[in-house]
Order: structure tokens, then C-alpha cells, then sequence
């Protein structure tokens, strides 16, 4: 399918916005399964990078290899190259725990450690020692909380479990745990689907805030919060990139016919 | 062609069968569970029916004149307690012969003449004085008092004939004999005459043994299974190491005390019939309970908390010591409350290693020979004298309210543990 924008996508895929992560020819195995191959991926600073693709294609798995945590899974093998600002992080000697303060994390499912509203907050500050003292911790949590949209909500709670909050405050807490490590990238994994619509769009709004201090990249199944929310989009199928571009594009002139038919709703 | 009926019709037929299927079900389960605590009702009556005559205690107040020429108040050790014991039962009978003084004493637990001397050594202030004394009256006597020797049967067939009765008869008469709850039972050590024998050794036996079975295998055991859960690779030796604890925990127990022989006692020299080394028998055989409760407490974590943990930069053994521990503690905790359980009611090892032995004196350090409350409970369960096995019956409730009151504090810390989450 011959477009004109196939030149111009190829143009723009060039770093106009600096890269802050760069995946060159990430493959993956659990035991013998291959869940990615040869995925090359450039995530560029301070904008959200949607992931789309039909379920299984290996979104999570691409996710859970910008910090490292398929390291985690017995089985599971990563091959290729990732840099960070320029910086291999596949290394054997990379500090991973290091590298997952810098990379942030959110989960599908609202995860929260089954401890205080606050502890869930503080706890990745104090094992890396980032705060000298109580008042500092508190500081760096009210922060996290803050600009996680959290504040207002669990003030007066912050040493009740945070399990007992609502599935969309668990979730906002997750991000706020995420970014009290003072991370420069943080990862999503589809952070609403879990979630009712209003709190989906808490989230959405977010994210959007978020945007201007941390590198995003959220996986969606939903073409409609991947076109709201990013402004660049890789399309995932069975473990290997089809396309990628500026959200806009993808959504209005796809270059190719895979994605075009899982955007207009024929696959997936 | 038949017509079916009509589908309401065989809806009801349908929801009938499944209501009477539920009925059913329901009443197997309650009669099963009343069964169930039926037999253990009955066990518990028939334990403590058994153990009635040890929980009280037949008495004779004899007045012992502490003699100063007998007993020196320079060394009171020295004394010859058998003659004033001697004097104090005949005294019992001032107007009966002095052929009869013998007789008099034996109504007496020999255990009297020791009683007496740690009585007075205790306080040396009595001698010279008059002492009267609640002494334990003999296995026979104690019978007796209670209505189990009878009486009509003929002399010969009986331990006690009838002058023995009358004289007894007589000390009832005179108000001397009395029945009182059974202290000694708890706080005296073990003796040939059942009415002084006691648990006192025993107990402070299965404490040490506990404790040092305790020390031993909830260390290793929780360490090899969070070795094994959390930080080991799934691979082929893993499974196979995990599938032979598994087994371990199925050998019967007394080949740990045939190990702890031959370890233990045979190659290392470590003394037999001490609670040292039944506490490392006992731990060798709790091993295997703590390791597979603790391995499957840490798998009942779900994986989420531990990536949760790992995505804020935690190490491994961050996440295991901050997140997974404290979720698997409640499930940890019953392991241990299994291990005590089995650790305090086991016998077949320990008689292995000689923790049957018969010891009077309560030991005083792990290494001192001592026996355990079930070993005792077999060593006085094959006593032919009726005072044993009653009093076998009540070191089995003993055993039991102590595994009740160990068993409760670890529920409670259980309950804590599951409250904290
Ligand atoms: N822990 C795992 N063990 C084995 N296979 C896995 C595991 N996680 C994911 N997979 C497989 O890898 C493929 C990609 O999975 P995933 O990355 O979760 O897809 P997505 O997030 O796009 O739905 C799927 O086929 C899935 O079955
Ligand atoms: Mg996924």
C-alpha cells in the first residue's frame, strides 16, 4: 500500500524530540516461547509513547524490559540492546535496582504493598535513602501523593491500609509509589483497565500532567486512550513491530494494512 | 413419538434433586463432624476419669519429734531421719506393741524419711521442736482411702490384711488422714512410689527439648525454604531436592531417633537420655513440617507484591524480608504450632535415645539425663502399680493443656500477624 506519508513517517521517525530510550532488536523467550522479535523502538523524552496491539502480542513483555523485571521471571530471556540516555542497560553489571529508580512502574492491577497509605509511598525512598529524615520522607511523600492527584483524598488516611482505598485511588497510589523514587521514565501497563470509567479518565488526565516531567510509555488496549493521551504509538502483532510514528499518523494514515485494520476495529 | 413434559415441569424435577442432594450433603457433613467431636469427647472423659485418683492425694498427719540427738543443729545433713520417721509412726498407735511399729511405718510412703529431711533442711529451725506433717500415705493405704481394696475379699488375696485395715481405720477415725489436690505431681520428680512420683523432670525435660528442637528447626527450616522458594533456580535439582522433603516428612519418626543413635550419640558422644539431643532429634524430624508450610505460605504471596517491590528497585532479599515475609508469617506461624505439636507428643524417637530412663532428679542443664512428658507417660503407663497408671493418665492431660497453651500463643501471634497485614 504505496502512500506519500511513507516517506514523511520515515522522516519523522528520526529524533526531532530527543530519545531517551532506545530498543534495538529486543527479542524475548519464556522457556521456549518467543514473545517478542526483534523489536527496535526509539521512546523519545518527555512525551507519551503508547503501546497498542491485540492481546498477547507481547506489549507487557517490551514493557517489562525498559526496567529489567523479566529478569525476575525464571525461564524468561531478553536479547538485543536498550539504551537509556545513551547508556546500555542490558549489561550483566548493570545496578538493575538502581536502573528501577529511574524507570518507574505501574501495573495492570492495582498492586499496593498491603502497608499504610504512607509506607506504600515512602517505602521505595527509604530503602534507596533518599530522604535523611522523617519530615524529609514526609515531604517526598506528600509530593508523590500530589502529583499523583492523590493528596486530597488521603490526607487525614495516610495510615490506613492502602488497600482499603478504591481501586482508582490504588491506583494513583501505585503511581505515586512509582514517583517518589524520583524517576525519570515511568511505565504503564494498562493503568485503567482495571478501572471504571471516572476513574479511567483521572488517570488519562494524569497522565497528560505527568507528561512534562517524566518519559511515558503506556500500554493500551483501547485505541480511544491510546489516541488521547500519546503522541506517539507503536503497534505491536505477534511479537513484532509493525509500525510506529506520531499518534496522529498512526491513527489517521496508517502505513500499513495490519494496522489499519486493528485500528478500525477488523482484528484484535 | 413421546412427549416430553412440559420444561417447568422438569425444572422442579431438577431443582427437587438438587435440593435433596444439598440435604444430604449437609447431613453427612453434620454427622460427621458430631462423630467426630463425639470421639474426642469421649477420649477427653475417659483421660480424665483415668486420672482422677492422681489429681488428689491421701495424707497422714504424723507429729515428728525432730530430736536434737538425732539431728545435730551443726550439721542437720547428717541427721538419722529414718529413726524419727520411726518414732513419729509409732506414736501413731501410743497403746499398740512395739512388735507393731513396723506396720505403723509402712502405712507411711517410704518417700517419708526424704520428705522429712527436706523439710527440716529447708528450715533448721525445727529441730528440737515438734513438726506435724501431711506425709503421702503408701500406694496400698491410698487404695484404701478410697474404697478400692475390698475388703470382704479373703486376706490372702489382698495387700493389705486385717489388722493393716483396722489400724488404718483407726488413723481415719482419729481425724489424721485427709485427701488433698496432688501438687506433687507437678513439682516432684519421678520416684518408684507412686504416691510421691511426679513430672517435675519430665516437664522441665520436653521444656528444654522444645526449646532446643524449636531453636534448631524454625532457623533452618524457614531459611532452606525461602533458599528454595525465593532465591534457588527452578531447575531440575531444585525439584528433586523439594520433592525428597516432601518424603522426609513421611518417614516415621522413629528412624530419626535410630539416626540420632547413631549420630548423635554413638559418633558425635553426646550423653544419652539427655534433652539435648532429643531436642535435635525432635528438630530433625520437625525439619521437614516448617520447611514445606513456610515454602507453601511464601508461594500463597502473589506476585504482584514481589514485582511491586522490585519495581521501586528493591533486591531479592528486600522484597522477601520487607513484603514476603511478613504476608507469610501467619502461614509460617501454623508450621511452627505443627512442629510443636509433633516435637512435645512424640515418643518413638526419644525412647531411641534412652529418654526413658528412670530418673528421679530433675534435670538442671540439657545435657543431664531427664525424661520427656510422653516417654513418662509410657514409662508409668507399664507400671503394674494402680497409682502409676493413674498417674499416667494425668501427665497425658498435662501433656495436653500444655500443647493447648503453646499451641494458643502461637494462634495469638497468628491472629497479630494476619491483623498487621
Ligand atoms: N510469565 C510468562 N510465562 C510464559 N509465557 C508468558 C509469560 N508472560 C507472557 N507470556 C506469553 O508471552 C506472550 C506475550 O505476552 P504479553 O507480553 O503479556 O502480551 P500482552 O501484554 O501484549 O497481552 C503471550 O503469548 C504470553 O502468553
Ligand atoms: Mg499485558
Amino acid at each position: 500500500m504505496a502512500r506519500p506519508s511513507l516517506l514523511l513517517a520515515a522522516s519523522t521517525a528520526e529524533p526531532s524530540p530527543p530519545t531517551k530510550i532506545s530498543a534495538q532488536g529486543i527479542s524475548a523467550w519464556y522457556g521456549p516461547i518467543r514473545a517478542l522479535e526483534n523489536v527496535c523502538l526509539e521512546i523519545p523524552s518527555n512525551r507519551v509513547t503508547a503501546l497498542i496491539g491485540p492481546s498477547g502480542c507481547g506489549k507487557t513483555t517490551f514493557l517489562r524490559c525498559l526496567n529489567r523485571l523479566n529478569d525476575t521471571i525464571p525461564g524468561a530471556r531478553v536479547t538485543g540492546t536498550i539504551r537509556l540516555d545513551g547508556v546500555d542497560i542490558m549489561g550483566q553489571y548493570i545496578d538493575v535496582a538502581e536502573l528501577r529508580t529511574r524507570v518507574g512502574m505501574v501495573f495492570q492491577k492495582p498492586n499496593p504493598f498491603p502497608k499504610s497509605v504512607f509506607e506504600n509511598v515512602a517505602y521505595g525512598p527509604r530503602i534507596h535513602g533518599l530522604a535523611h529524615s522523617r519530615a524529609e520522607l514526609s515531604v517526598i511523600v506528600e509530593s508523590a501523593l500530589r502529583h499523583a492527584g492523590l493528596w486530597d483524598e488521603v490526607k487525614d488516611r495516610l495510615a490506613s491500609p492502602g488497600t482499603a482505598l478504591s481501586g482508582g485511588q490504588q491506583q494513583r497510589l501505585c503511581i505515586a509509589r512509582a514517583i517518589a523514587t524520583q524517576p525519570e521514565v515511568l511505565l504503564m501497563d494498562e493503568p485503567a483497565a482495571a478501572l471504571d470509567p471516572i476513574a479511567t479518565s483521572l488517570i488519562e488526565a494524569l497522565i497528560d500532567d505527568l507528561r512534562e516531567s517524566y518519559t511515558i510509555v503506556v500500554v493500551t488496549h483501547s485505541m480511544q486512550q491510546a489516541a488521547r493521551i500519546s503522541q506517539h504509538t507503536a503497534f505491536l502483532d505477534h511479537g513484532r513491530l509493525v509500525e510506529v510514528g506520531e499518534t496522529t499518523e498512526i491513527f489517521s494514515t496508517p502505513r500499513e494494512k495490519q494496522t489499519e485494520d486493528y485500528i478500525t476495529g477488523k482484528i484484535g | 413419538m413421546t412427549s416430553l413434559p412440559p420444561p417447568d415441569v422438569r425444572r422442579d424435577a431438577r431443582r427437587r434433586r438438587r435440593r435433596a442432594v444439598d440435604v444430604w450433603l449437609r447431613r453427612l457433613g453434620a454427622g460427621a463432624v458430631v462423630f467426630a467431636l463425639g470421639l474426642a469427647g469421649l477420649m477427653l472423659t475417659a483421660i480424665i476419669v483415668a486420672s482422677l485418683p492422681a489429681l488428689t492425694q491421701t495424707t497422714v498427719r504424723v507429729d515428728f519429734e525432730i530430736d536434737p540427738t538425732l539431728v545435730s543443729a551443726t550439721d542437720p545433713a547428717a541427721g538419722d531421719f529414718r529413726a524419727i520417721v520411726a518414732r513419729g509412726a509409732a506414736a501413731l498407735f501410743p497403746d499398740a506393741p512395739p512388735a507393731e511399729a513396723s506396720a505403723a511405718q509402712r502405712i507411711l510412703t517410704p518417700a517419708a524419711t526424704r520428705i522429712l529431711r527436706q523439710e527440716v533442711l529447708r528450715n533448721p529451725d525445727l529441730i528440737g521442736r515438734r513438726l506435724a506433717l501431711a506425709v503421702p500415705a503408701a500406694g496400698p493405704y491410698d487404695q484404701l482411702a478410697r474404697d478400692h481394696v475390698d475388703r470382704q475379699a479373703p486376706e490372702t488375696r489382698r495387700q493389705l490384711d486385717d489388722a493393716d485395715i483396722a489400724r488404718f481405720d483407726r488413723l481415719t477415725a482419729d481425724g489424721r488422714v485427709a485427701r488433698s489436690l496432688n501438687f506433687g505431681l507437678l513439682f516432684n520428680g519421678d520416684s518408684r512410689f507412686p504416691e510421691v512420683a511426679g513430672l517435675a523432670g519430665a516437664i522441665t525435660g520436653s521444656a528444654m527439648a522444645l526449646a532446643i528442637c524449636l531453636a534448631i528447626c524454625l532457623p533452618i527450616g524457614i531459611a532452606t525454604a525461602i533458599l528454595m522458594v525465593e532465591f534457588a533456580p527452578r531447575n531440575r535439582l531444585t525439584v528433586v531436592i523439594e520433592a525428597n522433603v516432601n518424603n522426609l516428612a513421611a518417614v516415621p519418626p522413629i528412624l530419626y531417633g535410630l539416626l540420632g543413635l547413631a549420630v548423635f550419640i554413638t559418633c558425635f558422644g553426646l550423653p544419652r537420655s539427655s534433652p539435648l539431643v532429643a531436642g535435635m532429634v525432635l528438630a530433625l524430624m520437625t525439619l521437614p513440617t516448617v520447611v514445606i508450610a513456610t515454602s507453601l505460605a511464601l508461594r500463597r504471596v502473589p506476585m504482584a507484591i514481589r514485582e511491586a517491590g522490585f519495581a521501586v528497585g528493591a533486591s531479592r532479599y528486600q522484597v522477601v524480608l520487607h513484603h514476603v515475609l511478613p504476608l507469610a508469617l501467619p502461614g509460617i506461624l501454623t508450621g511452627a504450632i505443627a512442629a510443636i505439636s509433633q516435637a512435645l507428643g512424640e515418643a518413638a524417637p526419644l525412647l531411641l535415645i534412652g529418654m526413658n530412663a528412670f530418673v528421679t532428679s530433675v534435670p538442671h542443664g540439657v545435657t543431664e539425663a531427664a525424661t520427656t512428658l510422653p516417654t513418662q507417660i509410657l514409662l508409668w503407663s507399664e507400671s503394674p502399680q494402680p497409682g502409676f497408671v493413674a498417674r499416667a493418665a494425668a501427665a497425658i492431660l498435662v501433656l495436653l493443656a500444655s500443647l493447648v497453651a503453646l499451641n494458643g500463643i502461637a494462634v495469638l501471634l497468628r491472629h497479630r500477624a494476619e491483623r498487621r497485614r
